[in-house]
């Protein structure tokens, strides 16, 4: 009997160990940019001419676009084509994953371009150079002129699968483009790709524009700018180029800014003296008064789901930034700390909320989470603002006036960009002077 | 009647006893203990975890010796001289104890200025190596006994001293090793579950003969796409990292193996 209990109670005790299974926590991993080879893509023999156009250079062009995308993101290391074993028509069909992995490369873009119909067709891969396997795979057919935008809706796919979060490449900033002295300052309304190509000038220059804001909907823009030293806000249609004036505000009129539906616009101006926020119901052209209150309220932003707006106001003395429902209700101070805050812009994601801060003479770049806390500078300067989200709230880009000259008698104003996490601040190329960007929605959504 | 009786009651209390007994070893701790090895020590170099392994800490004791031999030949034998040192150290306390347990995940030849400078009881302990080696040999021992005491070890270790199946020293080798392999992707949501486990089949040398993700029906949820990516991004970094390192020894043990990822400290911090 004492037998019996002692072999079952050693049989509990073996099974319980070879049923425990060791396990290992791993709770850190490096952040260094992944490597990344990207392929020049294969042109088809047949396709190598189209018309005027030499497609065969094209393989090259887009992968060079692709490279510096990922480049400027700061998450990924492309790697230099000079290493690269296989060539790329072969590497397209079936990539020899060991001479890859040789080159310390973890993913790998393949591709394929050729015309068909007049029209440019590009295929690329994705791979797993580790699991050897293909991740993703597409192809886009397009006008041949079109190639650029390939170009970036690839590299919007890759970095995508690569990171979990939607990409930003195929998106435009527009922007003020500045020229001049100070004093006789031209300023005209600019819009490029978020790489700094295909700058386009929207407006002459005759008059004073300020503050253009994207929809977050589509490609229409929204602007103020000086008729008669009147303020006005007008609506733009980027695609079609038509401009319609939606109103003339009497006295200071600040950045009016779209809702996330689009469909109504949000600003400030002043009206007996005092400025409130005001909406307006672009189909109806309503306006209605969203604060009344003594103080100046400026800067108004909608959160991304429509409930909240985000705004400046002076009513506890210094400018703060307060947040209240979008119908003026529920009013609530969120920022606490030293300084002026300033120019508050709900991200796209809805979970922080960017702005510029003033203190001791210095401006500062932030976000903070949307009720204020976890406030984090990200970047420190003499003169910067106007921050703005890339669409998928993992970039802001912003302007910065630094000083010129050999005395410092002038000044330059440059768009910079600026990851959440405070890493990889950059200047973005434009062809002048630059201030007040705003970023597009994805073109291709 | 009485005698069955007597049987089914004592049988009874067996069972209710090793199910008290035997409860435990599923028990999942929360992960809210801060484990006992500080990351900088873990991740100055490879070498770092060595001394843990008792094959290389005999080859490098080996290697001394020989070395010492070259250099001082006729010198007593460098045996006695490390039995001499141990004594000469005063028993550390409390607080220094833990200091320690720390110290000993390094190798004594491989301290780099930084770590030497993090505080004056290590400064003091860095000046003779072979010191240091008799404070880690000290360490260990304390440790064992602290183990047993002690209920601050992290929740990997905790299930695995009752596995009996790595060693602290081995699972931080392979923590440090996986460490360097695994890019965590960047966009993911702070406020998500984020653990990815991943069972791994070895083979002796420690590559692998068969990889699964345990939770792989999350992948395809919808909204859970970032979930995809990090597991995608550890499967990675167990492939781009074997061989593992694994122990010469006790094959069958560690054939099996589980990992969980999971980096919501990392991107909190």
């Amino acid at each position: 009997m004492k037998k019996l209990i002692l072999i079952i109670l050693l049989n509990f005790f073996l099974i319980n160990k070879s049923q425990a299974l060791i396990e290992v926590d791993i709770t850190r991993g490096n952040l260094d940019p992944l490597p990344i080879a990207v392929s020049p893509l294969h042109v088809d023999i047949k396709s190598e001419t189209y018309k005027e156009m030499k497609i065969k250079d094209l393989g090259d062009k887009i992968s060079t676009i692709i490279e510096n995308n990922f480049r400027s993101t700061g998450l990924f290391n492309p790697l230099k084509k000079e290493a690269f074993v296989q060539k790329p028509d072969i590497a397209h069909l079936k990539p020899r994953f060991e001479d890859w992995r040789l080159i310390k490369a973890q993913a790998l873009v393949t591709g394929k371009i050729l015309i068909k119909d007049g029209k440019l067709k590009v295929e690329f891969r994705l791979w797993d150079l580790a699991a050897a396997k293909e991740m993703t795979a597409l192809a886009f057919t397009t006008t041949p002129s079109n190639w650029r935008r390939v170009a970036h809706i690839i590299s919007d796919k890759i970095y995508e699968r690569l990171t979990g979060e939607e990409g930003y490449f195929d998106t435009r900033i527009i922007y003020v483009a500045e020229s001049g002295p100070k004093s006789q300052r031209v300023k005209k309304l600019a819009i490029m790709d978020q790489d700094g190509a295909k700058t386009k000038y929207l407006t002459l220059g005759n008059e004073l524009v300020l503050t253009p804001r994207f929809n977050p909907t589509n490609q229409m823009v929204t602007y103020m700018s000086y008729f008669r030293n009147m303020p006005r806000v007008y609506l733009l249609d980027i695609e079609t180029g038509t401009q319609e004036v939606v109103g003339n505000f009497p006295g200071m009129t600040f950045a009016p800014r779209f809702s996330p539906d689009g469909k109504k616009i949000v600003m400030s101006f002043a009206k007996d003296g005092n400025s409130d926020i005001f909406t307006m119901n672009l189909e109806t052209r309503v306006v209605e008064k969203i604060t009344d209150h003594s103080s100046i309220d400026t800067s108004p932003s909608f959160s991304p789901d429509g409930k909240f707006i985000a705004f400046n106001s002076d009513r506890s003395g210094l400018q703060q930034i307060y947040v209240m429902r979008s119908d003026g209700s529920g009013v609530k101070r969120i920022t606490f700390g030293s300084g002026i805050y300033g120019t508050p812009v709900w991200s796209p994601r809805g979970d922080l909320i960017a702005f510029t801060k003033m203190r001791k003479g210095k401006f500062y770049i932030g976000v903070m989470r949307t009720d204020g806390t976890g406030e984090r500078l990200l970047t420190e300067n003499f003169y910067q603002e106007a921050p703005s989200w890339s669409p998928n709230g993992r970039v802001i880009v912003f302007y910065r006036e630094t000083k010129s000259g050999l005395k410092g008698e002038g000044f330059t104003a440059k768009l910079w960009s600026i990851d959440i996490t405070g890493y990889n601040e950059r200047q973005l190329k434009t062809e002048t002077d630059a201030s007040d960007p705003s970023w597009s929605s994805l073109l291709s959504k | 009647m009485i005698r069955s009786l007597f049987y089914s009651l004592s049988f009874h209390l067996l069972m209710i006893l090793l199910t008290i007994l035997s409860l435990p070893f599923m028990l999942r701790e929360p992960i809210d203990l801060p484990p006992i090895v500080s990351v900088e020590l873990i991740q100055i170099s490879d070498k770092t975890n060595i001394p843990y392994a008792p094959k290389a800490r005999k080859i490098i004791e080996e290697t001394k010796k020989m070395e010492e031999e070259r250099l001082v030949s006729e010198q007593a034998p460098p045996a006695a001289k490390a039995k001499e040192k141990p004594d000469k150290i005063p028993l550390p306390n409390e607080k220094k104890e833990e200091k320690q347990i720390v110290k000993k995940k390094q190798n004594p030849e491989e301290v780099k200025p930084e770590i030497r400078q993090s505080s004056e009881f290590e400064k003091k302990e860095i000046i003779d190596t072979n010191q240091i080696a008799a404070l880690i040999d000290k360490a260990k021992e304390e440790e064992a006994v602290k183990q047993k005491k002690t209920d601050k070890i992290t929740q990997s270790s905790q299930k695995n001293s009752f596995a009996t199946g790595l060693t602290l020293s081995e699972e931080d080798a392979l923590r440090a090793q996986i460490f360097g392999c695994w890019s965590v992707p960047l966009g993911l949501p702070y406020d998500e579950d984020l653990l990815v486990r991943i069972k791994l089949s070895l083979k002796k040398d420690g590559t692998i003969m068969k990889s699964e993700i345990l939770d792989h029906q999350r992948m395809n949820r919808p909204g859970q796409k970032f979930y995809k990516v990090l597991a995608e991004s550890a499967l990675r970094a167990v492939r781009l990292c074997q061989p593992l390192k694994v122990p010469p020894t006790g094959y069958d043990k560690w054939k099996d193996i589980q990992l969980n990822f999971n980096p919501t400290e990392m991107l909190k911090g």
